[in-house]
């Protein structure tokens, strides 16, 4: 929205204060909606590994906003927890999944970190290539979404997902994964993993704006990528990631 | 509660870390039962086609039972795929709204196109005048099924059959690279997938397509052993001798196919290579290296090669095709499995393997795979019914 279209959006507004006292947060919602441009955006994620401390919050506000499936193994974004050991072995688990982690005696740890991992948003998706409906798409805004009302459930996608971003919700039978919270995008508003994380080690924001968050995450972190010899050109970029996470 | 009971069980047989959405195997026995359908259709037709474009003399009472072959199993190649889906009731999107550059979107065009220009085409133009014959010789519904499948054509004129002749020449032609493409493509959707290294290699359609032949050879083998005895006919032992002979050489180009791919990925030693090879020692050790490479290549390669290099009598030759041919079905079909359930197997983390349960009831379980199985050899025996491969003479021998 440039300042002349803000303005007259402005004036509207209040002139027009009486009644829209009266509407609805849906109602606002809406109208905003109405003025959302997908071609003005290009969403992308930053995540900082030396902030995340683990807590899983995320994991939980992800699975209640997007009514994911209750169960520990089903998740649109996820934490895997590193333990590297002395002896330069590799321990990693999903956090909350029930599943014991290694106990470990300090001395035997060499170093030990939390990864977030999520849909990469990748700008090759090789899941919207695959897909043999074109119920997986990629929005102009950089978002992969899945169409639920097309998806065939074939799962093609979910093979050819390298990041093991996406499940078969067997409840709908369909195909399903991270959005970056695009019913939540469009609203003006970040996507819940993002607000709810304590640490702000996710940093969410446009690339197409220099001032915007993920603008200054990449410009004041050396930035790495997951699995970049795929060519998928992901848009989660981590800062300060083990050359062991994959 | 039942949910975390649920994964309890699951976790428990995973070996090392797998990402939490890996913890299901996507796709299951239907999708092993699918290649190994459309392997047979286009290895039949490749020995069929042996006869008509290569004029393989020799092979003439095998041709039309190849066909016949070929389009049973090609009738019931979609139902796999059709079961297998979240949203069956959705499935013709791929024909509404293909994705052009999805592999998988192909398939209903690959499979319409190999099915209705290809098999039945030929098919038709093949027995034309006979179901004219048979029509005219027949009572009651058989005749009319004839007629239909004739559809009502009443020329049995030399100038007509000679256009047939002709005609099933040119489809032939053109259904070589149909039979190449309809398996090859399949192995390509496998192959194209850049995130599994499993699959994820350039030779993927050509061992798909070898080992098509092999099996669809060895099917077409198998059925003439059991059915002309079964019909009080003599088997032609010149043409047996010659099926085998091309079974031979099509188990060892294969064999020489994957064995490149594995030294292959052996010597380049990629990332992926432990947690393959971890997979290989472990979860795919009695399907891969006993059921597939042993059993299903090896041994049958060396009986084939001691039949040829000692003159054996005819009834111990019968008796040695007959269970090269059954080896070659148990080791294609668990090739089949080896890829499709093999490259889910391990985590694309490269950390850890997880199992695949294959249940038993279900739509996706064993009993229905067994009856995919199965239908087909019904189908067959329908077909041959009505249009029988042989004329009482060829049965007999002469």
């Amino acid at each position: 929205m440039d300042r002349r279209d803000f303005l007259k959006h402005l004036g509207w507004v209040i002139s027009s204060g009486g009644i829209l006292g009266g509407l609805s947060a849906d109602a606002w919602a809406k109208m905003l909606n109405k003025t959302y441009d997908t071609t003005k955006h290009y969403y992308g994620m930053g995540i900082d590994i030396d902030k995340c401390i683990g807590c899983g919050r995320c994991m939980q506000a992800c699975k209640t906003e997007n009514a994911v499936p209750a169960v520990p193994y089903y998740f649109r974004t996820w934490v895997e927890r590193y333990v590297i050991k002395t002896d330069r072995t590799v321990s990693v688990n999903t956090l909350n999944s029930d599943e014991p982690g290694d106990v470990l005696v300090e001395k035997d740890v060499l170093r030990s970190f939390f990864v977030p991992k999520l849909c990469n948003q990748c700008d090759h998706p090789p899941c919207v290539q695959v897909c043999p409906v074109g119920a997986t798409f990629k929005t102009d805004d950089g978002v992969i979404l899945v169409d639920s009302k097309r998806c065939i459930g074939c799962r093609y996608c979910i093979q050819a997902c390298p990041y093991g971003a996406r499940y078969l919700n067997p409840e709908t039978r369909v195909a399903d994964k991270c959005t970056f919270c695009y019913h939540r995008l469009v609203k003006g508003l970040l996507p819940v993993c993002v607000e709810v994380c304590p640490k702000q080690a996710r940093v969410f924001g446009d690339m197409k704006s220099i001032a915007s968050p993920l603008g200054r995450f990449t410009r004041m972190n050396k930035i790495h990528v997951l699995k970049p010899s795929l060519n998928t050109d992901p848009k989660v970029y981590y800062a300060n990631l083990d050359g062991e996470v994959n | 509660m039942e949910a975390a009971q649920n994964f309890m069980e699951l976790s428990k047989q995973v070996v090392g870390f797998i990402y939490p959405n890996e913890i299901d195997i996507q796709w299951s026995i239907l999708i092993v039962v699918y290649p190994y359908i459309t392997g047979l259709v286009a290895g039949a037709f490749i020995l069929a086609s042996l006869v008509k474009v290569f004029n393989v003399k020799e092979l003439q009472p095998t041709y039309r039972l190849a066909m016949l072959t070929a389009l049973a199993f090609m009738l019931i190649a979609p139902l796999p795929l059709q079961l297998h889906l979240g949203r069956p009731e959705r499935s013709y999107e791929m024909f509404m709204t293909p994705n052009l550059t999805s592999a998988m979107a192909m398939f209903g065009f690959v499979y319409l196109w190999y099915l209705m220009l290809v098999l039945l085409l030929e098919i038709y133009f093949e027995y034309r005048r006979d179901m004219i014959v048979w029509s005219s010789e027949s009572t009651g519904p058989k005749k009319w099924a004839l007629k239909l499948l004739s559809l009502f054509s009443t020329d049995i004129s030399e100038k007509a059959v000679a256009f047939d002749k002709k005609t099933v020449k040119i489809i032939t032609i053109i259904g070589i690279p149909s039979a190449f493409l309809l398996h090859g493509y399949v192995g390509f959707i496998f192959g194209s997938i850049k995130a599994n290294p499993w699959w994820s290699s350039v030779m993927m359609p050509v061992v798909f397509l070898f080992s098509a032949i092999v099996s669809g050879i060895a099917m077409v083998m198998l059925l003439y052993m059991i059915i002309i005895p079964l019909r009080d006919g003599k088997i032609d032992m010149k043409c047996l001798d010659r099926v085998a002979s091309f079974l031979f050489y099509a188990v060892i180009v294969d064999f020489s196919i994957e064995v490149l791919d594995f030294i292959h990925r052996l010597y380049e030693s990629e990332e992926s290579i432990k947690i393959l090879s971890q997979l290989v020692e472990t979860k795919l050790f009695m399907s891969l290296v006993v059921l597939q490479i042993l059993l299903g290549m090896l041994l049958p390669l060396g009986i084939m090669v001691v039949i040829k290099v000692f003159r054996l009598q005819e009834e111990v030759r019968k008796l040695l095709y007959f269970v090269c041919g059954l080896l070659i079905q148990l080791g294609i079909f668990s090739t089949r499995w080896n890829v499709v359930i093999g490259g889910q197997l391990f985590s694309k983390s490269f950390r850890g393997l997880t199992t695949y349960k294959m249940e038993l009831m279900g739509i996706e379980g064993f009993l229905v795979a067994l009856a995919l199985l199965i239908i087909p050899f019904v189908i067959l025996s329908i077909l041959i019914k009505l249009l029988p491969p042989w004329k009482k003479g060829e049965l007999a021998g002469s």
